[in-house]
Protein backbone atom coordinates (compact mmCIF):
# COMPACT_ATOMS: atom_id res chain seq x y z
CA UNK A 1 0.00 0.00 0.00
CA UNK A 2 1.24 3.43 -0.84
CA UNK A 3 2.05 5.55 2.17
CA UNK A 4 0.34 8.91 2.27
CA UNK A 5 2.60 11.86 1.63
CA UNK A 6 1.75 13.92 4.72
CA UNK A 7 4.48 16.44 3.99
CA UNK A 8 2.85 17.30 0.69
CA UNK A 9 -0.62 17.51 2.26
CA UNK A 10 0.60 19.82 5.04
CA UNK A 11 2.54 21.97 2.58
CA UNK A 12 -0.42 22.27 0.23
CA UNK A 13 -2.75 23.28 3.08
CA UNK A 14 -0.28 25.91 4.31
CA UNK A 15 0.26 27.38 0.84
CA UNK A 16 -3.47 27.43 0.14
CA UNK A 17 -4.10 29.16 3.48
CA UNK A 18 -1.65 31.91 2.53
CA UNK A 19 -3.31 32.35 -0.86
CA UNK A 20 -6.71 32.41 0.84
CA UNK A 21 -5.56 35.20 3.16
CA UNK A 22 -4.32 37.12 0.14
CA UNK A 23 -7.64 36.71 -1.65
CA UNK A 24 -9.63 37.74 1.43
CA UNK A 25 -7.40 40.78 1.81
CA UNK A 26 -8.41 41.86 -1.70
CA UNK A 27 -12.03 42.23 -0.56
CA UNK A 28 -12.01 42.56 3.18
CA UNK A 29 -9.62 43.76 5.86
CA UNK A 30 -10.64 44.52 9.47
CA UNK A 31 -9.57 48.15 8.99
CA UNK A 32 -8.60 50.18 5.95
CA UNK A 33 -4.83 49.86 5.44
CA UNK A 34 -4.43 53.61 5.20
CA UNK A 35 -6.76 54.61 8.05
CA UNK A 36 -4.61 56.92 10.12
CA UNK A 37 -5.50 57.61 13.70
CA UNK A 38 -3.12 59.52 15.93
CA UNK A 39 -4.94 58.60 19.12
CA UNK A 40 -4.64 54.88 18.30
CA UNK A 41 -0.91 54.73 17.66
CA UNK A 42 1.24 51.99 19.21
CA UNK A 43 -1.70 50.08 20.66
CA UNK A 44 -0.49 46.68 21.81
CA UNK A 45 -2.25 43.59 20.44
CA UNK A 46 -5.82 43.30 21.74
CA UNK A 47 -9.15 41.97 20.56
CA UNK A 48 -9.80 45.18 18.67
CA UNK A 49 -6.42 45.16 16.94
CA UNK A 50 -5.17 41.56 16.99
CA UNK A 51 -1.66 42.52 15.91
CA UNK A 52 -1.69 45.99 17.45
CA UNK A 53 -1.23 49.27 15.62
CA UNK A 54 1.79 51.05 14.16
CA UNK A 55 3.31 54.52 14.55
CA UNK A 56 0.48 56.11 12.53
CA UNK A 57 -2.29 54.19 14.28
CA UNK A 58 -2.88 51.84 11.37
CA UNK A 59 -4.10 48.30 12.06
CA UNK A 60 -1.15 45.93 11.60
CA UNK A 61 -3.27 42.83 10.91
CA UNK A 62 -4.91 44.52 7.93
CA UNK A 63 -1.56 45.66 6.61
CA UNK A 64 0.02 42.23 7.08
CA UNK A 65 -2.87 40.62 5.17
CA UNK A 66 -2.54 43.02 2.25
CA UNK A 67 1.25 42.82 2.46
CA UNK A 68 1.15 39.05 2.15
CA UNK A 69 -1.05 39.48 -0.87
CA UNK A 70 1.41 41.93 -2.42
CA UNK A 71 4.28 39.54 -1.84
CA UNK A 72 2.39 36.56 -3.26
CA UNK A 73 1.25 38.52 -6.32
CA UNK A 74 4.73 39.84 -7.11
CA UNK A 75 6.49 36.53 -6.49
CA UNK A 76 3.86 34.64 -8.45
CA UNK A 77 4.11 36.93 -11.46
CA UNK A 78 7.91 36.89 -11.27
CA UNK A 79 7.93 33.09 -11.27
CA UNK A 80 5.45 33.05 -14.15
CA UNK A 81 7.71 35.32 -16.21
CA UNK A 82 10.96 33.63 -15.22
CA UNK A 83 9.48 30.15 -15.41
CA UNK A 84 7.92 30.57 -18.86
CA UNK A 85 11.01 32.11 -20.43
CA UNK A 86 13.34 29.75 -18.57
CA UNK A 87 11.39 26.67 -19.63
CA UNK A 88 11.33 27.75 -23.27
CA UNK A 89 15.04 28.61 -23.29
CA UNK A 90 16.03 25.48 -21.37
CA UNK A 91 13.93 23.17 -23.53
CA UNK A 92 15.12 24.57 -26.83
CA UNK A 93 18.71 24.76 -25.65
CA UNK A 94 18.71 21.22 -24.30
CA UNK A 95 16.92 19.78 -27.31
CA UNK A 96 18.95 21.43 -30.05
CA UNK A 97 22.27 21.29 -28.21
CA UNK A 98 25.55 22.11 -29.93
CA UNK A 99 26.75 25.63 -30.47
CA UNK A 100 23.35 27.21 -29.82
CA UNK A 101 23.25 25.48 -26.43
CA UNK A 102 26.80 26.59 -25.64
CA UNK A 103 26.00 30.25 -26.36
CA UNK A 104 22.73 30.23 -24.42
CA UNK A 105 24.34 28.58 -21.43
CA UNK A 106 27.17 31.13 -21.39
CA UNK A 107 24.60 33.95 -21.32
CA UNK A 108 22.80 32.01 -18.62
CA UNK A 109 26.04 31.93 -16.60
CA UNK A 110 26.37 35.68 -16.96
CA UNK A 111 22.92 36.31 -15.55
CA UNK A 112 23.40 33.69 -12.84
CA UNK A 113 26.73 35.18 -11.76
CA UNK A 114 24.99 38.31 -10.55
CA UNK A 115 22.95 37.68 -7.39
CA UNK A 116 19.24 38.04 -8.21
CA UNK A 117 18.71 40.89 -5.77
CA UNK A 118 21.57 42.82 -7.38
CA UNK A 119 20.20 42.19 -10.85
CA UNK A 120 16.81 43.42 -9.73
CA UNK A 121 18.46 46.54 -8.31
CA UNK A 122 20.06 47.22 -11.69
CA UNK A 123 16.69 46.97 -13.37
CA UNK A 124 15.22 49.35 -10.86
CA UNK A 125 18.14 51.66 -11.57
CA UNK A 126 17.31 51.55 -15.26
CA UNK A 127 13.52 51.54 -15.20
CA UNK A 128 12.73 53.38 -12.00
CA UNK A 129 10.97 52.06 -8.92
CA UNK A 130 7.56 50.46 -8.81
CA UNK A 131 5.69 47.20 -8.57
CA UNK A 132 5.96 46.37 -12.26
CA UNK A 133 9.71 46.93 -12.31
CA UNK A 134 10.27 44.72 -9.28
CA UNK A 135 8.16 41.95 -10.81
CA UNK A 136 9.86 42.05 -14.20
CA UNK A 137 13.31 42.36 -12.64
CA UNK A 138 12.79 39.36 -10.37
CA UNK A 139 11.26 37.44 -13.26
CA UNK A 140 14.35 37.95 -15.41
CA UNK A 141 16.61 37.13 -12.48
CA UNK A 142 14.89 33.75 -12.15
CA UNK A 143 15.23 32.70 -15.80
CA UNK A 144 18.66 31.03 -15.42
CA UNK A 145 17.68 28.67 -12.62
CA UNK A 146 14.68 27.40 -14.56
CA UNK A 147 16.58 27.19 -17.82
CA UNK A 148 19.33 25.12 -16.22
CA UNK A 149 17.02 22.64 -14.50
CA UNK A 150 14.86 22.14 -17.60
CA UNK A 151 17.83 21.88 -19.94
CA UNK A 152 19.38 19.09 -17.89
CA UNK A 153 16.13 17.14 -17.86
CA UNK A 154 15.49 17.62 -21.57
CA UNK A 155 18.99 16.39 -22.38
CA UNK A 156 18.17 13.26 -20.38
CA UNK A 157 15.16 12.52 -22.52
CA UNK A 158 16.39 13.73 -25.89
CA UNK A 159 17.74 10.35 -27.00
CA UNK A 160 15.11 8.12 -25.44
CA UNK A 161 13.22 5.69 -27.62
CA UNK A 162 9.87 7.41 -27.28
CA UNK A 163 11.36 10.58 -28.71
CA UNK A 164 12.83 8.64 -31.63
CA UNK A 165 9.53 6.95 -32.35
CA UNK A 166 7.73 10.29 -32.21
CA UNK A 167 10.24 11.64 -34.70
CA UNK A 168 9.72 8.65 -36.98
CA UNK A 169 5.98 9.15 -36.95
CA UNK A 170 6.56 12.67 -38.20
CA UNK A 171 6.23 14.88 -35.11
CA UNK A 172 7.94 18.24 -35.42
CA UNK A 173 10.52 19.45 -32.90
CA UNK A 174 8.11 21.83 -31.15
CA UNK A 175 5.57 19.04 -30.71
CA UNK A 176 8.21 16.66 -29.39
CA UNK A 177 9.65 19.24 -27.00
CA UNK A 178 6.43 20.43 -25.46
CA UNK A 179 4.02 17.50 -25.87
CA UNK A 180 6.31 14.50 -25.52
CA UNK A 181 9.18 15.57 -23.30
CA UNK A 182 7.48 18.20 -21.13
CA UNK A 183 5.03 15.84 -19.34
CA UNK A 184 8.02 13.81 -18.17
CA UNK A 185 9.68 16.69 -16.43
CA UNK A 186 6.63 18.28 -14.82
CA UNK A 187 7.52 17.06 -11.32
CA UNK A 188 11.01 18.50 -11.49
CA UNK A 189 9.53 21.68 -12.84
CA UNK A 190 6.96 21.94 -10.06
CA UNK A 191 9.70 21.56 -7.43
CA UNK A 192 11.70 24.25 -9.21
CA UNK A 193 8.65 26.52 -9.11
CA UNK A 194 8.26 26.01 -5.36
CA UNK A 195 11.95 26.73 -4.70
CA UNK A 196 11.87 29.73 -7.02
CA UNK A 197 8.75 31.08 -5.34
CA UNK A 198 10.52 30.80 -2.03
CA UNK A 199 13.51 32.77 -3.30
CA UNK A 200 11.21 35.34 -4.88
CA UNK A 201 9.43 35.91 -1.57
CA UNK A 202 12.75 36.49 0.19
CA UNK A 203 14.06 38.77 -2.55
CA UNK A 204 10.87 40.81 -2.69
CA UNK A 205 10.80 41.23 1.08
CA UNK A 206 14.48 42.18 1.11
CA UNK A 207 14.00 44.76 -1.62
CA UNK A 208 10.99 46.42 -0.10
CA UNK A 209 12.88 46.42 3.20
CA UNK A 210 15.64 48.41 1.50
CA UNK A 211 13.07 50.79 0.08
CA UNK A 212 13.63 49.87 -3.55
CA UNK A 213 10.76 47.42 -3.91
CA UNK A 214 7.07 48.12 -3.67
CA UNK A 215 6.56 51.77 -2.90
CA UNK A 216 4.25 53.14 -0.20
CA UNK A 217 1.30 53.55 0.22
CA UNK A 218 1.00 49.92 -0.98
CA UNK A 219 1.59 47.90 2.21
CA UNK A 220 4.39 45.37 1.95
CA UNK A 221 5.94 43.18 4.61
CA UNK A 222 9.47 44.42 3.95
CA UNK A 223 8.46 48.06 4.10
CA UNK A 224 6.67 47.45 7.41
CA UNK A 225 9.83 45.90 8.84
CA UNK A 226 11.86 48.88 7.68
CA UNK A 227 9.57 51.49 9.18
CA UNK A 228 9.28 49.55 12.45
CA UNK A 229 13.02 49.88 12.89
CA UNK A 230 12.82 53.15 14.83
CA UNK A 231 10.22 51.80 17.24
CA UNK A 232 11.72 48.48 18.28
CA UNK A 233 11.67 49.25 21.98
CA UNK A 234 8.28 50.96 21.86
CA UNK A 235 6.26 48.52 19.77
CA UNK A 236 7.87 45.10 19.35
CA UNK A 237 4.67 43.72 17.80
CA UNK A 238 5.16 46.11 14.88
CA UNK A 239 8.29 44.22 13.83
CA UNK A 240 7.36 40.69 14.91
CA UNK A 241 4.13 40.15 12.96
CA UNK A 242 5.31 41.17 9.48
CA UNK A 243 8.44 39.09 10.09
CA UNK A 244 6.39 36.06 11.12
CA UNK A 245 4.26 36.49 7.99
CA UNK A 246 7.37 36.25 5.80
CA UNK A 247 8.62 33.21 7.74
CA UNK A 248 5.20 31.55 7.40
CA UNK A 249 5.23 32.05 3.62
CA UNK A 250 8.74 30.64 3.30
CA UNK A 251 8.14 27.65 5.59
CA UNK A 252 4.95 26.65 3.82
CA UNK A 253 6.72 26.78 0.46
CA UNK A 254 9.65 24.74 1.81
CA UNK A 255 7.33 22.06 3.22
CA UNK A 256 5.38 22.04 -0.05
CA UNK A 257 8.49 21.52 -2.15
CA UNK A 258 9.82 18.86 0.22
CA UNK A 259 6.53 17.04 -0.21
CA UNK A 260 6.86 17.27 -3.99
CA UNK A 261 10.38 15.85 -3.83
CA UNK A 262 9.13 12.91 -1.78
CA UNK A 263 6.64 12.12 -4.53
CA UNK A 264 9.29 11.89 -7.19
CA UNK B 1 45.82 21.40 -15.25
CA UNK B 2 44.26 21.66 -18.68
CA UNK B 3 40.79 21.90 -17.20
CA UNK B 4 41.93 24.64 -14.83
CA UNK B 5 43.16 26.71 -17.77
CA UNK B 6 39.86 26.08 -19.55
CA UNK B 7 38.01 27.26 -16.43
CA UNK B 8 40.06 30.44 -16.32
CA UNK B 9 39.32 31.17 -19.99
CA UNK B 10 35.60 30.64 -19.40
CA UNK B 11 35.85 32.89 -16.38
CA UNK B 12 37.37 35.68 -18.49
CA UNK B 13 34.76 35.35 -21.22
CA UNK B 14 31.93 35.40 -18.68
CA UNK B 15 33.42 38.45 -17.06
CA UNK B 16 33.66 40.30 -20.39
CA UNK B 17 30.05 39.38 -21.15
CA UNK B 18 28.94 40.65 -17.75
CA UNK B 19 30.68 43.95 -18.38
CA UNK B 20 29.12 44.26 -21.85
CA UNK B 21 25.63 43.54 -20.55
CA UNK B 22 26.08 45.98 -17.67
CA UNK B 23 27.36 48.64 -20.05
CA UNK B 24 24.65 48.16 -22.66
CA UNK B 25 21.83 48.16 -20.14
CA UNK B 26 22.67 51.67 -19.08
CA UNK B 27 22.82 52.91 -22.66
CA UNK B 28 19.11 52.42 -23.14
CA UNK B 29 18.03 54.47 -20.15
CA UNK B 30 15.68 57.27 -21.06
CA UNK B 31 16.68 60.66 -19.75
CA UNK B 32 20.06 62.29 -19.75
CA UNK B 33 21.89 62.48 -16.48
CA UNK B 34 24.15 65.23 -17.83
CA UNK B 35 21.10 67.44 -18.09
CA UNK B 36 20.32 66.70 -14.46
CA UNK B 37 23.81 67.57 -13.40
CA UNK B 38 23.99 70.75 -15.48
CA UNK B 39 20.79 72.06 -13.98
CA UNK B 40 17.80 73.84 -15.43
CA UNK B 41 19.54 76.97 -16.63
CA UNK B 42 22.54 75.39 -18.32
CA UNK B 43 23.60 76.81 -21.66
CA UNK B 44 23.99 74.38 -24.56
CA UNK B 45 27.75 75.04 -24.44
CA UNK B 46 27.94 73.99 -20.83
CA UNK B 47 26.00 70.78 -21.56
CA UNK B 48 28.27 70.03 -24.49
CA UNK B 49 31.28 70.61 -22.26
CA UNK B 50 29.98 68.16 -19.66
CA UNK B 51 29.18 65.55 -22.28
CA UNK B 52 32.74 65.86 -23.51
CA UNK B 53 34.12 65.60 -19.98
CA UNK B 54 32.19 62.41 -19.28
CA UNK B 55 33.15 60.98 -22.66
CA UNK B 56 29.56 60.71 -23.84
CA UNK B 57 30.25 61.98 -27.35
CA UNK B 58 32.28 59.01 -28.54
CA UNK B 59 30.63 56.12 -30.35
CA UNK B 60 29.41 53.20 -28.32
CA UNK B 61 32.32 50.81 -28.96
CA UNK B 62 34.92 53.42 -28.03
CA UNK B 63 32.92 54.26 -24.93
CA UNK B 64 32.77 50.62 -23.93
CA UNK B 65 36.52 50.19 -24.23
CA UNK B 66 37.21 53.43 -22.39
CA UNK B 67 34.92 52.26 -19.66
CA UNK B 68 36.58 48.85 -19.53
CA UNK B 69 40.02 50.47 -19.39
CA UNK B 70 38.80 52.46 -16.43
CA UNK B 71 38.00 49.25 -14.60
CA UNK B 72 41.36 47.66 -15.24
CA UNK B 73 43.42 50.71 -14.36
CA UNK B 74 41.22 51.86 -11.50
CA UNK B 75 40.57 55.36 -12.80
CA UNK B 76 37.36 54.97 -14.66
CA UNK B 77 34.40 57.19 -15.02
CA UNK B 78 33.53 59.85 -12.54
CA UNK B 79 30.39 59.69 -10.48
CA UNK B 80 27.65 62.02 -11.71
CA UNK B 81 26.68 63.12 -8.21
CA UNK B 82 30.02 63.28 -6.43
CA UNK B 83 33.17 64.65 -7.91
CA UNK B 84 34.89 61.33 -7.34
CA UNK B 85 36.10 58.36 -9.34
CA UNK B 86 33.62 55.49 -9.18
CA UNK B 87 36.52 53.32 -8.04
CA UNK B 88 37.13 55.43 -4.93
CA UNK B 89 33.42 55.55 -4.25
CA UNK B 90 32.65 51.87 -4.64
CA UNK B 91 35.77 50.04 -3.47
CA UNK B 92 35.74 51.01 0.26
CA UNK B 93 32.11 49.93 0.50
CA UNK B 94 32.73 46.79 -1.52
CA UNK B 95 35.53 45.96 0.93
CA UNK B 96 33.11 46.23 3.84
CA UNK B 97 30.63 43.92 2.10
CA UNK B 98 33.33 41.40 1.17
CA UNK B 99 34.58 41.41 4.77
CA UNK B 100 31.06 40.86 6.06
CA UNK B 101 30.39 38.06 3.57
CA UNK B 102 33.78 36.45 4.18
CA UNK B 103 33.32 36.66 7.93
CA UNK B 104 29.93 34.95 7.66
CA UNK B 105 31.39 32.28 5.40
CA UNK B 106 34.05 31.49 8.01
CA UNK B 107 31.39 31.26 10.72
CA UNK B 108 29.26 29.03 8.50
CA UNK B 109 32.07 26.63 7.67
CA UNK B 110 33.39 26.56 11.23
CA UNK B 111 30.00 25.65 12.67
CA UNK B 112 28.24 23.57 10.07
CA UNK B 113 30.97 21.16 8.97
CA UNK B 114 31.77 19.82 12.48
CA UNK B 115 28.10 19.89 13.44
CA UNK B 116 26.99 18.19 10.23
CA UNK B 117 29.68 15.57 10.61
CA UNK B 118 28.67 14.72 14.17
CA UNK B 119 24.97 14.58 13.27
CA UNK B 120 25.62 12.53 10.16
CA UNK B 121 27.80 10.15 12.13
CA UNK B 122 25.09 9.77 14.77
CA UNK B 123 22.22 9.14 12.38
CA UNK B 124 24.28 6.91 10.11
CA UNK B 125 25.25 4.54 12.89
CA UNK B 126 22.37 2.31 13.85
CA UNK B 127 18.73 2.19 12.97
CA UNK B 128 16.28 3.37 15.61
CA UNK B 129 18.88 4.43 18.13
CA UNK B 130 18.51 7.51 20.32
CA UNK B 131 21.14 9.37 18.32
CA UNK B 132 19.10 8.89 15.18
CA UNK B 133 16.11 10.49 16.85
CA UNK B 134 18.22 13.45 17.88
CA UNK B 135 19.25 13.66 14.24
CA UNK B 136 15.68 13.83 12.96
CA UNK B 137 14.68 16.32 15.64
CA UNK B 138 17.51 18.49 14.42
CA UNK B 139 16.18 18.27 10.86
CA UNK B 140 12.92 19.87 11.93
CA UNK B 141 14.64 22.69 13.84
CA UNK B 142 16.96 23.16 10.87
CA UNK B 143 14.08 23.52 8.47
CA UNK B 144 12.62 26.26 10.61
CA UNK B 145 15.90 28.18 10.87
CA UNK B 146 16.42 28.01 7.12
CA UNK B 147 13.13 29.81 6.56
CA UNK B 148 14.07 32.91 8.55
CA UNK B 149 15.16 35.73 6.24
CA UNK B 150 18.59 36.95 7.33
CA UNK B 151 17.52 40.60 7.56
CA UNK B 152 14.66 39.71 9.90
CA UNK B 153 17.12 37.71 11.97
CA UNK B 154 19.34 40.79 12.00
CA UNK B 155 16.48 42.89 13.36
CA UNK B 156 15.79 40.28 16.03
CA UNK B 157 19.47 40.13 17.02
CA UNK B 158 19.54 43.92 17.29
CA UNK B 159 16.46 43.94 19.51
CA UNK B 160 17.44 41.07 21.78
CA UNK B 161 21.21 41.45 22.06
CA UNK B 162 21.44 45.14 21.29
CA UNK B 163 18.46 46.82 22.94
CA UNK B 164 17.54 44.31 25.62
CA UNK B 165 20.84 42.73 26.69
CA UNK B 166 22.94 45.73 25.61
CA UNK B 167 25.82 43.61 24.28
CA UNK B 168 26.31 46.07 21.46
CA UNK B 169 24.84 49.33 20.27
CA UNK B 170 22.71 48.80 17.15
CA UNK B 171 23.82 50.98 14.29
CA UNK B 172 27.20 51.84 15.74
CA UNK B 173 29.94 51.02 13.25
CA UNK B 174 33.67 51.67 13.58
CA UNK B 175 35.37 53.00 10.47
CA UNK B 176 37.16 50.27 8.56
CA UNK B 177 40.22 52.43 7.82
CA UNK B 178 40.76 53.56 11.40
CA UNK B 179 40.35 50.35 13.28
CA UNK B 180 40.21 47.05 11.43
CA UNK B 181 39.64 44.85 14.47
CA UNK B 182 37.07 47.28 15.85
CA UNK B 183 35.22 47.08 12.53
CA UNK B 184 35.28 43.29 12.59
CA UNK B 185 33.91 43.38 16.13
CA UNK B 186 31.17 45.78 15.14
CA UNK B 187 30.00 43.68 12.18
CA UNK B 188 29.89 40.46 14.21
CA UNK B 189 26.11 40.62 14.87
CA UNK B 190 25.53 41.24 11.16
CA UNK B 191 27.81 38.35 10.19
CA UNK B 192 25.90 36.06 12.55
CA UNK B 193 22.58 37.18 11.05
CA UNK B 194 23.82 36.36 7.55
CA UNK B 195 25.37 33.09 8.69
CA UNK B 196 22.65 31.39 10.76
CA UNK B 197 20.16 30.43 7.97
CA UNK B 198 23.05 29.21 5.82
CA UNK B 199 24.52 27.25 8.75
CA UNK B 200 21.25 25.36 8.88
CA UNK B 201 21.48 24.70 5.16
CA UNK B 202 25.09 23.54 5.07
CA UNK B 203 24.72 21.45 8.24
CA UNK B 204 21.83 19.62 6.65
CA UNK B 205 23.84 19.03 3.51
CA UNK B 206 26.97 17.88 5.35
CA UNK B 207 24.87 15.60 7.51
CA UNK B 208 23.22 13.84 4.59
CA UNK B 209 26.51 13.56 2.73
CA UNK B 210 28.18 11.92 5.75
CA UNK B 211 25.20 9.61 6.38
CA UNK B 212 25.22 8.50 2.78
CA UNK B 213 28.95 7.74 2.88
CA UNK B 214 28.78 5.89 6.19
CA UNK B 215 26.32 3.46 4.63
CA UNK B 216 28.53 2.94 1.58
CA UNK B 217 30.17 -0.37 0.77
CA UNK B 218 33.71 0.83 1.33
CA UNK B 219 32.87 1.56 4.96
CA UNK B 220 31.54 -1.96 5.40
CA UNK B 221 34.74 -3.35 3.88
CA UNK B 222 36.87 -1.25 6.19
CA UNK B 223 34.82 -2.37 9.19
CA UNK B 224 35.16 -6.02 8.25
CA UNK B 225 38.90 -5.50 8.24
CA UNK B 226 38.57 -4.44 11.87
CA UNK B 227 38.69 -0.65 11.73
CA UNK B 228 36.54 1.26 14.19
CA UNK B 229 33.83 3.49 12.80
CA UNK B 230 35.48 6.58 14.25
CA UNK B 231 38.77 5.96 12.53
CA UNK B 232 36.97 5.15 9.26
CA UNK B 233 35.19 8.48 9.63
CA UNK B 234 38.39 10.45 9.90
CA UNK B 235 40.49 8.43 7.45
CA UNK B 236 38.01 7.79 4.65
CA UNK B 237 34.52 9.17 5.04
CA UNK B 238 35.36 12.82 5.63
CA UNK B 239 37.46 13.05 2.49
CA UNK B 240 34.69 11.67 0.32
CA UNK B 241 31.80 13.37 2.03
CA UNK B 242 33.25 16.86 1.96
CA UNK B 243 33.69 16.99 -1.82
CA UNK B 244 30.03 17.80 -2.56
CA UNK B 245 30.10 20.19 0.42
CA UNK B 246 32.71 22.27 -1.43
CA UNK B 247 30.38 22.62 -4.41
CA UNK B 248 27.51 23.73 -2.22
CA UNK B 249 29.80 26.24 -0.53
CA UNK B 250 30.27 27.86 -3.93
CA UNK B 251 26.52 28.22 -4.39
CA UNK B 252 26.10 29.49 -0.84
CA UNK B 253 28.76 32.17 -1.23
CA UNK B 254 26.71 33.93 -3.90
CA UNK B 255 23.73 33.90 -1.55
CA UNK B 256 25.84 35.12 1.36
CA UNK B 257 27.01 38.02 -0.75
CA UNK B 258 23.45 38.94 -1.69
CA UNK B 259 22.32 38.45 1.90
CA UNK B 260 25.08 40.73 3.17
CA UNK B 261 23.87 43.54 0.92
CA UNK B 262 20.47 43.48 2.65
CA UNK B 263 21.66 42.79 6.20
CA UNK B 264 24.06 45.74 5.99
CA UNK B 265 21.01 47.98 5.95
CA UNK B 266 19.78 46.59 9.26
CA UNK B 267 23.03 47.39 11.04
CA UNK B 268 23.87 50.57 9.13
CA UNK B 269 27.11 49.14 7.74
CA UNK B 270 28.33 51.36 4.89
CA UNK B 271 28.65 48.62 2.28
CA UNK B 272 27.69 47.91 -1.29
CA UNK B 273 23.97 48.01 -0.50
CA UNK B 274 24.24 51.60 0.63
CA UNK B 275 26.14 52.66 -2.50
CA UNK B 276 23.61 50.90 -4.70
CA UNK B 277 20.57 52.39 -3.02
CA UNK B 278 22.08 55.88 -3.05
CA UNK B 279 23.23 55.71 -6.64
CA UNK B 280 19.94 54.24 -7.82
CA UNK B 281 18.05 57.05 -6.09
CA UNK B 282 20.24 59.75 -7.59
CA UNK B 283 20.43 58.06 -11.01
CA UNK B 284 24.19 57.92 -10.72
CA UNK B 285 24.63 55.29 -13.43
CA UNK B 286 28.43 55.02 -13.56
CA UNK B 287 28.37 54.08 -9.88
CA UNK B 288 25.56 51.55 -10.32
CA UNK B 289 27.41 49.96 -13.26
CA UNK B 290 30.65 49.82 -11.32
CA UNK B 291 29.01 48.32 -8.25
CA UNK B 292 27.36 45.63 -10.36
CA UNK B 293 30.48 44.73 -12.31
CA UNK B 294 32.67 44.62 -9.21
CA UNK B 295 30.16 42.37 -7.45
CA UNK B 296 30.03 40.08 -10.46
CA UNK B 297 33.84 39.91 -10.37
CA UNK B 298 33.71 38.90 -6.71
CA UNK B 299 31.04 36.25 -7.26
CA UNK B 300 32.74 34.82 -10.35
CA UNK B 301 36.15 34.74 -8.64
CA UNK B 302 34.77 32.87 -5.66
CA UNK B 303 33.12 30.37 -7.98
CA UNK B 304 36.37 29.94 -9.89
CA UNK B 305 38.30 29.30 -6.67
CA UNK B 306 35.68 26.79 -5.52
CA UNK B 307 35.83 25.06 -8.90
CA UNK B 308 39.61 24.76 -8.80
CA UNK B 309 39.58 23.64 -5.16
CA UNK B 310 37.08 20.98 -6.12
CA UNK B 311 39.38 19.66 -8.80
CA UNK B 312 42.36 19.60 -6.46
CA UNK B 313 40.47 17.75 -3.74
CA UNK B 314 38.83 15.27 -6.08
CA UNK B 315 41.31 13.99 -8.70
CA UNK B 316 38.53 12.06 -10.42
CA UNK B 317 37.20 15.37 -11.73
CA UNK B 318 40.50 16.32 -13.36
CA UNK B 319 39.79 15.04 -16.85
CA UNK B 320 36.25 16.32 -17.26
CA UNK B 321 35.50 19.89 -18.06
Amino acid sequence: MKKRNYTLIAGTIMVLAAILIAIIAEFYTPYATDALSVSDKFLSPSLKHIMGTDNLGRDILSRVMVGMGTTIKISGMAILIGGTLGVILGTVSGYIGGFFDEVLMRINDVVASVPSILLAMVFIGVMGRGTVTVTVALGIAFIPSFARVVRGEVMNYRHRDFVKSAKLSGAGPVRIMFLHIMPNIKNTLLAAVATGFNNAVLAEAGMSYMGIGVQPPTPSLGEMLASSQSFWGLAPWYVIFPGLAIIYLVISLVIFSNGLKKNM
Amino acid sequence: MKSVIKKIITFTITLLLVSMVAFLMFQVIPGDSVLTKAGMNATPERIEELREAYGLNENIVVRYFNWLKGFVTGNGYKSYTYNMDVWDLVIPNLKATILLAGYSLIIILAVSIPLGTVLGYMSGKKKKSVSRKIGSLFDVVNQGIMAVPSFFLGIMISIVFGLMLKWFIPGQIVSLEDDFLGFIGAITPAAVAVAVPKIAMLTKFTKSSITENIRADYVRTARSKGMTLTSILFKHVLKNALIPVITVTGVISTEIFAGSIVVEQVFGIPGLGKVLINSISSRDYPVVMAAVVYSAIVVLTVNLIVDIAYRIVDPRMGGKS
